[in-house]
């Protein structure tokens, strides 16, 4: 044995046969929902955010550095590769934002029921389109 | 189909159960991400809205906007809040998804040593800039 945790995993099936629990969340016998989506996105997008933050630290350091620092981060970010991770990084900022907002909402116990919870859900797909629009909008008239 | 475990163990089950109980720090871990969270909240409409006046512009316009006082503050507390944030983020990702022990805890620790030396960075980044203007 291993770990004090194996001798809890152990199960009988019907037919008495000693077996390994499977671990929960038995994602293999779940119908698809767009709960479990939105789920998983909000990790995957705060994991990418966190690869994002590179391109502001970089940024940062950059501009405390040199001009000539600075104009490389610049002509980077504006190659195709680099403002495709803009759009990624800022569609990725706004679907966690959102999301995040909706983890709070229920963190204070609002917004269970299951209507409830699939309106917020496409609120915060929406809400992600919107913003990420509005921002390349924004910025691209700004410049 | 998974083979049979055996238990060998020679332990209570009482004395078992003792063993996996909580470690009294989850509740803190949880909200301190709250928190970080909500803070980030307004810190980003800002950063995002700040953006916007300096796509484009050259080294010396963003040292000037990073160099005034209120400007610094919030990058500063935008880059700690985050950072924290991120730090706690990934490790509830990885203590999920890493089931070996040995390599849980060292991955942990090397994206918390990852994640440290990038804030610092940042962090002197702001400072240099501030302190500069």
């Amino acid at each position: 044995m291993t770990d004090v945790r194996e001798a809890l995993f152990i199960a009988r099936t019907t037919d008495g046969r000693t077996v390994r629990r499977p671990l929960s969340p038995h994602l293999q016998v779940y119908k698809p929902q767009m709960t479990m989506a939105l789920s998983i996105m909000h990790r995957i997008t705060g994991v990418a955010l966190a690869v994002g933050a590179l391109i502001l630290v970089s940024w940062l350091v950059a501009a405390a550095s040199s001009d000539r620092a600075f104009d490389t981060v610049s002509m980077l970010l504006h190659t195709w590769i680099g403002k495709l991770a803009l759009l990624g990084w800022t569609a990725s900022l706004w679907f966690h934002f959102s999301t995040g907002i909706r983890h709070l909402f229920w963190d204070v116990g609002h917004g269970f029921e299951m209507p409830q919870v699939h309106a917020s859900a496409r609120f915060v797909l929406v809400a992600t389109a919107v913003l990420t629009l509005a921002t390349w909008f924004v910025g691209l008239m700004a410049l | 189909m998974s083979k049979s475990p055996t238990q060998t163990i020679m332990r209570s089950g009482l004395s078992r159960a003792r063993g996996l109980g909580s470690a009294q720090t989850g509740a803190t871990h949880w909200f301190a991400e709250r928190v970080t969270g909500m803070a980030l909240v307004p810190l980003t409409l800002w950063f995002i809205y700040s953006i916007f006046s300096l796509l484009g512009a050259p080294r010396a316009a963003v040292a000037a906007w990073a160099g005034h006082t209120v400007n610094a503050t919030l990058l500063l507390a935008l880059v700690l809040i985050m950072f924290k944030h991120m730090a706690m983020g990934l490790q509830v990702v990885m203590e999920d998804y890493i089931h070996s022990e040995k390599l849980r805890l060292v991955s942990v620790l090397a994206m918390k040593a990852v994640v440290g030396l990038f804030g610092i960075a940042a962090i002197l980044a702001i400072i240099k800039l501030a302190l500069a203007a």
